[in-house]
């Protein structure tokens, strides 16, 4: 059971550097929708003993429903209906990306050693794969300008979170972790919405043009 | 005495005769994948008795330097094949340390034949050369970071130790790690053999082309070290990386290594220039990770 939960931590901290070193926009959803597919197995795997209740199949369920498949196909139809570029266009290389990924990932096993926790996490690699998914979020949301790669990075970042609350997971309530994932569809479904009207707008979803005033 | 004098004869005997065979075994995988007979998995060794019986043809313009090159890149692939272990049997020359020598005779040979291609002074060779030392000096961050996971793991710097019984432990302790420096190495390996993701073997007049156009003026006798010394330096990579990952049986896992190069090779279209850096950072990205993993 360790070995499984190991497994699909080193999936999810390996997918961020896939997000990060893709240059199609297309294999960046399908990355991000598989880290949280991946993600949606752990409340499963954690659980100690017995037959697992109602509530995680739930939450696992809702999760593989949501990140694997309701988002990428929304944002896969936003690609469609906005017809825009296919390719990334970050404003940071993909090298000297990744060269940040690693940087990140160091960090966070750096930190996860003097993190002072309530409890021991489950598993020595959970601290360290929430830190770099949020960091990497991070890199993503600032380097890649694209509304959409916003997106993409929102839901990286909601990904690290939700590692992250894996380590009180005995005292995170189920009702909680539910409500975040109705905000996430909430957010996404306005944001599909927003960046297809921002494009009939403006013609282009780069965010860094939305400063400049038009008219 | 006697033991260990048989054992080093039949180490050179095997790195000797066996290399050429990979080169065939991919070949004749090619061909399977791509519905062709293909030349008889010996050709490589047809190839090598036909250039090593021709006469050589020097341009007045280079030095010793030209002839040099594929000699010192062969004598390096020589020693390193001989710091290697194959199977149970340790290497016939280990010591401390000799890891980070094994990875730097891989520099020496590359130094030697890039010195060789610009001593012709054909700019078409400078090319090659500048891209083949770019691309090695991203491939080789991800071969250091690899063989340090496997140092830390069985606490030694040989690299008869490294691949001998303490391996087995290290896979049960940390086994994602190694999976991640498998998974790199794979990918140097098939750098530093311009192998097809990043070059390919079969074109010599494509521009886009890194270790071939490097050996463009050599011919006959030196063309055939070169041929042989890259097999050799397969055969040596390939071995490293094969009781990495199926400690205990390297004969078998060399042949799934050699069908898997052949399948990929058959798969996959070379990629663009501009996009090897990347995937030799994401090599360097997945060693370090493995690093990271076997350190927190």
């Amino acid at each position: 059971m360790m070995r499984a939960t190991d497994l699909v931590l080193v999936l999810a901290m390996l997918l961020n550097f896939l997000v990060l070193g893709s240059s199609r926009l297309s294999a960046g959803i399908r990355a991000v929708a598989l880290q949280g597919a991946s993600l949606s197995l752990l409340p499963l795997l954690l659980h100690d003993g017995g037959a697992p209740t109602i509530h995680l199949m739930a939450l696992g369920l809702g999760m593989l429903g949501l990140k694997g498949m309701l988002f990428p196909w929304l944002l896969f139809r936003a690609i469609r209906e906005a017809s825009m570029r296919r390719e990334m266009q970050p404003l940071i290389g993909f090298t000297a990306s990744l060269v940040a990924g690693i940087l990140a990932a160091a960090v966070a096993f750096r930190v996860s050693t003097r993190l002072p926790l309530p409890s021991a996490p489950v598993s020595s690699f959970l601290i360290p794969t929430a830190l770099t998914t949020i960091l990497v979020s991070f890199i993503v949301l600032v380097s890649r300008t694209k509304a959409l790669t916003q997106v993409l990075g929102y839901l990286m970042l909601e990904n690290g979170i939700f590692l992250f609350g894996l380590v009180f997971a005995r005292e995170m309530p189920l009702l909680i972790e539910l409500g975040i994932l109705l905000d996430l569809f909430v957010g996404v479904f306005v944001m599909g919405i927003v960046v297809f009207h921002i494009h009939r707008e403006f013609d282009h979803i780069d965010t860094v043009h939305l400063t400049t005033l038009k008219g | 005495m006697i033991g260990l004098s048989c054992r080093l004869l039949v180490h050179v005997a095997v790195v000797l005769l066996a290399p050429p065979l990979l080169l065939g075994v991919i070949g004749k995988t090619k061909a399977f994948l791509t519905g062709r007979i293909g030349p008889p998995i010996l050709q490589p060794y047809y190839d090598l008795w036909k250039l090593w019986h021709k006469g050589a043809v020097y341009s007045r313009t280079t030095s010793w330097l030209f002839r040099a090159g594929p000699m010192v890149a062969l004598a390096a692939f020589l020693v390193a094949a001989l710091l290697i272990p194959l199977g149970s049997q340790p290497a016939p020359l280990s010591f401390f340390g000799d890891v980070i020598l094994w990875a730097y005779l891989f520099g020496l040979a590359r130094f030697a034949t890039v010195l060789a291609a610009m001593d012709t002074g054909s700019s078409f060779e400078g090319m090659g050369a500048s891209r083949e030392v770019t691309f090695s000096s991203l491939a080789e961050p991800a071969l250091f970071l690899g063989l340090a996971v496997v140092a830390r793991q069985t606490q030694s710097l040989s690299l008869s130790q490294m691949l001998g019984p303490a391996l087995a432990h290290a896979w049960a302790v940390s086994a994602p790690a190694l999976g991640l420096v498998a998974a790199s190495l794979f990918i140097v390996l098939l750098a530093e053999n311009a192998r097809i993701p990043v070059d390919d073997p079969a074109t010599h007049l494509e521009l886009t082309m890194i270790h071939e156009v490097m050996v463009l003026d050599h011919g006959g006798p030196d063309l055939g070290l070169i041929l042989y010394g890259s097999a050799l330096k397969l055969f040596v990579l390939g071995m490293l990386l094969v009781q990495l990952f199926l400690p205990g049986m390297p004969w078998v896992g060399l042949l799934v290594l050699c069908l898997l190069i052949g399948a990929v090779e058959s798969l996959m279209a070379r990629l663009r220039l501009v996009h090897v850096p990347r995937l030799l950072m994401a090599a360097c990205a997945l060693a370090a990770m493995g690093l990271l993993l076997v350190w927190s």
